[in-house]
């Protein structure tokens, strides 16, 4: 992958995430936010990857991320998302949540709200203390976070209350959070079950709850189909993919085994649903492709140095069933591609938007490739 | 991170100091005899004393008194950026003995976060290397770690740019210096590390070995590049008054064509020496050099350059330069004059360029074994006797006398880290030079430096994930050091948790999973976090704690009549199985939702079962009992005959135990429970004696 700028940023990297682009917007981000982790002074930090055009004159240095602001972030950096193209919320490992706003015409970050204690053990008022925030998601102007406390908080941005809160939410550590739709929400926790929450139902209860059968292999990361919203991806402790259709049943469509250890993170490329990444404590980034048809590439296709596995091929037309449920193996095929050869310490997290992907380790480094597709 | 922490590492333990510890073990870093005292603590007033442990050293005073002597002047002190030792003091300043406790890190490199690039990036480096499998041909083999080497190189040339960019824009001026130093202190780990490269693992022979050292040379003395840029960038360089010294540069480092061209530019402007100038340019352009490839032999080597030598010679007898004195004095370089090269000493500015420039102009065709003769008598030549060698130039006359050992020792003396010598003895020991040699404690070497630096990884908050790897990779220690670290990582968050657990789940390190976990659980349960904390048991296998939560909500549903945590205790699957009352728990719930679903006589034969089957604690059974009466009074019949014997006998079971024991405490409450219990089952006894009979009758 030669396309791929590296950084080494000297903290570890938590969380990566590109600026949304404005609506109707053509140009590819330029613009990302990471997060560190088990630092002594862990930051927040914006990160301009500009055009080639401007890099200047030091042409070895094109390309590579280039520092515009940081701040100190109080804990380590658990989740982040940007809720527009200004601002950020970030949870903590000290259990409170922060909106940051990066002001862009003199490239700097400041704290515009924080929620103190958004996650606490206990009494919100005894030394019990916080408790990490675990996940955050935004779909502008609320924002909902869950935490080890199994609590959900539901905030909207600049008002200083919370919403709604539902505490004991879960028994054991919810691990991450997604919008279903504006009103209903997924969590996934500790003990393998994906529960989906409705802001609309006054009971403090799921809706629904969908669990893995037997081994209760808690579930680290999901994500939703960008346009099939019936399509949900989650991955888990044992580093396996599963794709779940909330329609139907209360388990799995389908386990793919994947990584050797914790998925991190998975996520829908937003606007081509056919691809699909994880990444992994292993040290690994998957990027899965089921665009690939037959008709389009012939099967014998080997693409020399990558690691690339076939599941299946088909001629079979998939224009109806998405090609992530169809689980007979005969019907579809995958293709699927480590990005990282070599990689030794955990790939903590990724984003991907338009033609970019970015990705941070454990090994202080970040990595952006600006050419997925290519 | 405690409090007592401090910044201090063991170069700043003074020399009084080791004058009353006990000679510890043979520690490189004890050999150093400039360091400073550990801010604060004066072993002159008060008797110190220490215990190792794992990457720190805790100092403290004792009580005993003075041990008489006088107060020695205080040593090197605090100069540069030393953070102060900080102690925590008992009583104030005037008080006798006070006592404090110093903690004294080892590696205080490891907390300057420009050089945190360096630690990760030869991380990946190191792990290369160690995987890349050993059966591959031995040339190939050879060309493979050079390339490993230079990859370490280039990693700290890489960080030697960030800092020395940090170094300019530092605006406080202790900042500036203190990355300057850094800077020095990594083009010196560069300059040594890729000499040895040349001669260790490279090893290359004569011949070749020249052209190295004279890229060695030319890529590290960079002191003369400015006059060389300066005198190039102006406008008539040929009348620069430094011209002459830029040519006398480029001649001494082997340069030739750059010389000439210079030369060429001087020639156009004197018409009238013209033909001295093309004597010399011709010359300097048929001066043989060794090839690389194998294209010539030695001898073949030697015999061309005898020849031209003898024309050098002759050229300068015979007065050809004698009108310009720089020209004579570059013929006398080219014919490899001692003096004649000494001369130009502050244009060389080390004895390590002078020795390059004497054999490049009198033993092209060196020898590696033969250059610690030249080496030394270099050295004395250059420094004279009126100045000590620094430990640089005694690290790199050990190189050039071929002693790796006396290299890894004088670095551990002199340098600041120990990533320097635990990456260099590392490849060397990849190239099999290092294995005749074996400490007296420890393991070997390579492994002892790798377990110094590692453990000095594992003592910063953020790096210690790259230490474990370079403790797998210790094959008689590792294991026990990673053992003993990891125990101590703070696990502040889940996440944190399960990154440790997974490096010790990968290592079979049973042990140290149960301890993780066992944290987590006890931190949960702190937190009233039960659900989390029986998930933590159950991970950890942990039966005995199982238990004991699976108590805890027994005793909340019987206090509060309710479960929580439904969630989990509906899924526990399989791991029911991990403790009895684990067991007891999920099955005592599954009857509650059988009763719910109104599935009475399932729910029914699920309780008697929860008895007779001895899963239920005997504390439980009144409860269980008292279960069972809504089910004893419903309109229908649900117990049958035979299984209403059961109950009875249950019951008569546990009050037979109680008496047995002691009296019922609160009399009342549990003789009425037990009355209103026999009776109900002798009224659903009569009922289904009635019901069976009727049934068989028919």
């Amino acid at each position: 992958m030669e396309e791929v700028c590296a950084r080494f940023v000297s903290q570890k990297i938590s969380k990566a995430r590109w600026r949304p682009l404005p609506a109707a917007a053509l140009q590819p981000p330029d613009l990302f936010a990471t997060g560190s982790w088990d630092n002594e002074d862990n930051r927040i930090s914006i990160w301009s990857v500009g055009d080639v055009g401007s890099a200047g004159l030091n042409g070895e240095y094109q390309g590579e991320p280039q520092l515009l602001c940081d701040i100190r972030h109080n804990g380590d950096v658990m989740d982040m998302q940007f809720l527009d193209q200004e601002r950020i919320v970030v949870g903590s490992s000290t259990g409170s949540v922060t909106v940051f706003r990066h002001h862009q015409n003199n490239q700097t970050l400041s704290a515009s709200h924080r929620w103190e204690n958004a996650h606490y053990h206990a009494d919100q008022y005894t030394a019990c203390g916080g408790a990490a925030c675990t996940g955050v998601i935004c779909n502008n102007p609320e924002i909902v976070t869950v935490g080890e406390d199994g609590r959900i908080n539901l905030y909207r941005a600049d008002q200083k209350d919370a919403v709604r809160t539902i505490d004991n939410a879960d028994s054991s550590t919810l691990h991450a959070v997604t919008f279903l739709r504006t009103t209903e929400i997924l969590t996934v926790n500790s003990i393998g079950q994906l529960k989906i929450w409705d802001f609309r139902q006054q009971r403090n209860e799921p809706a629904q709850i969908f669990s893995l059968t037997g081994d209760r292999v808690p579930l680290h990361c999901v994500d939703r189909h960008p346009n099939q919203q019936h399509i949900v991806a989650t991955g888990g402790q044992d580093g396996m993919l599963s794709i779940w259709d909330i329609r139907q049943g209360t388990m799995p469509v389908s386990l793919l085994n994947a990584h050797e250890a914790e998925m991190w993170e998975v996520h829908f490329h937003p606007s081509n649903p056919d691809h699909l990444f994880t990444c992994s404590e292993d040290g690994s980034l998957w990027h899965w492709d089921t665009s690939t048809d037959v008709s389009e590439k012939p099967s014998f296709l080997h693409q020399g140095g990558r690691s690339t596995a076939y599941f299946s091929h088909s001629t079979i037309n998939q224009s109806v069933v998405s090609a992530w449920l169809s689980n007979d193996p005969t019907k579809d095929r995958m293709e699927i591609t480590n990005l990282i050869p070599n990689q030794t310490l955990s790939v903590n997290t990724l984003d991907v938007l338009g033609p970019c992907l970015v990705y941070g380790t454990d090994a202080e480094a970040i990595y952006v490739n600006r050419q997925l597709f290519a | 991170m405690s409090s007592l922490q401090t910044g201090v590492f063991l170069k700043q333990v003074s020399e009084d100091l080791f004058q009353i510890l006990p000679p510890c073990r043979n520690h490189p870093s004890c050999l150093t005899d400039t360091s400073p005292v550990v801010p604060g603590a004066d072993p002159a007033r008060t008797q110190l004393c220490f215990e190792w442990g794992p990457a720190e050293m805790l100092l403290c005073e004792t009580l005993f008194g003075r041990r008489g002597g006088e107060r020695r002047g205080a040593p090197g002190g605090s100069a540069g950026p030393a953070p102060t030792g900080c102690g925590v003091a008992g009583g104030g300043d005037g008080a006798p003995g006070p006592s404090r406790v110093f903690v004294v890190r080892r590696d205080q490199d490891i907390y300057m976060e420009t050089l945190r690039k360096l630690f990760n990036e030869s991380h990946g480096i190191f792990v290369g290397l160690q995987r890349c499998e050993e059966e591959r041909a031995a040339r190939a083999r050879n060309a493979q770690l050079v390339q490993v080497s230079k990859n370490y190189r280039s990693v700290i040339r890489a960080c030697m740019e960030d800092m020395h960019q940090a170094a300019i824009s530092a605006r406080d001026s202790a900042l500036h210096s203190q990355y300057s130093i850094q800077v020095s202190i990594l083009s010196a780990m560069e300059l040594i590390w890729n000499l040895c490269e040349i001669l260790f693992v490279e090893a290359a022979p004569a011949g070749p070995l020249l052209l190295r050292l004279l890229d060695w040379v030319q890529l590290h003395i960079c002191d003369v590049d400015n006059m060389v840029r300066e005198v190039l960038g102006s406008e008539n360089p040929s009348k620069h008054k430094l011209f002459w010294n830029v040519v006398d540069i480029f001649v001494l480092q082997g340069r030739m064509d750059e010389a000439r061209h210079l030369l060429s530019k001087e020639a156009i402007a004197n018409p009238t020496s013209m033909n001295m100038y093309k004597i010399l340019d011709d010359l300097m352009k048929k001066m043989p050099v060794p090839s690389l490839g194998n294209t010539q032999t030695l001898t073949e080597m030697e015999l061309k350059w005898q020849h031209w030598h003898e024309e050098c010679q002759r050229y300068l007898q015979d007065g050809t330069f004698a009108s310009n004195s720089h020209m004579e004095s570059i013929c006398k370089i080219l014919l490899g004059d001692e003096n004649a090269i000494l001369e130009k000493k502050e244009l060389m500015t080390t004895w390590y360029h002078f020795l390059v420039t004497r054999l490049l102009y009198s033993h092209p065709t060196v020898k590696p074994m033969e250059l610690r003769f030249y080496a030394q008598s270099s050295m004395d030549m250059f420094l004279g006797e009126e100045s000590n060698p620094e430990p640089l130039d005694t690290i790199l006359m050990a190189a050039f006398e071929f002693e790796l050992h006396q290299v890894i020792k004088e670095c551990s003396v002199a340098l600041s880290n120990w990533w320097f010598v635990a990456h260099l003895t590392d490849l060397l020991d990849h190239c099999k030079l290092l294995q005749s040699h074996n400490l007296y404690f420890g393991s070997n070497m390579r492994e002892f430096l790798l377990l110094e630096y590692a453990s000095g990884l594992f003592s910063h908050h953020s790096l210690w994930q790259l230490g474990v790897d370079y403790f797998d990779h210790c094959p008689e220690y590792g294991r026990v050091y990673l053992e003993l670290h990891i125990e101590r990582i703070p696990l502040n968050t889940e996440q944190k948790a399960l990154k440790v657990l997974r490096i010790c789940e990968q290592r079979q390190m049973h042990e140290q999973v149960r301890s993780i976990c066992k944290i987590m659980a006890m931190k949960a349960l702190r937190n009233n976090r039960l659900g989390s904390a029986l998930s933590w048991s159950i991970r950890a296998k942990d039966a005995a704690f199982a238990t004991l939560i699976s108590d805890r909500f027994l005793k909340d549903y019987c206090e509060r009549g309710y479960f929580s945590d439904l969630d989990l205790i509906d899924n526990l699957g399989p791991s029911m199985l991990l403790s009895d009352r684990l067991t007891f728990l999920g099955k005592y719930r599954e009857f509650h939702r059988l009763y719910g679903e109104k599935r009475f006589s399932e729910a029914a034969r699920l309780l008697l079962m929860l008895m007779t089957a001895h899963i239920a604690p005997c504390s439980f059974w009144m409860t269980l009992l008292t279960d069972a009466l809504p089910l004893l009074e419903q309109k229908e019949v649900i117990f049958s005959a035979e299984q209403t014997y059961e109950l009875m006998r249950c019951l008569e079971d546990l009050t037979a135990r109680k008496l047995d024991k002691q009296k019922f405490q609160d009399d009342d409450v549990e003789t009425m429970k037990v009355e209103m219990l026999r009776l109900a089952l002798a009224r659903n006894l009569a009922r289904v004696i009635v019901k069976e009979g009727t049934l068989e009758g028919s």
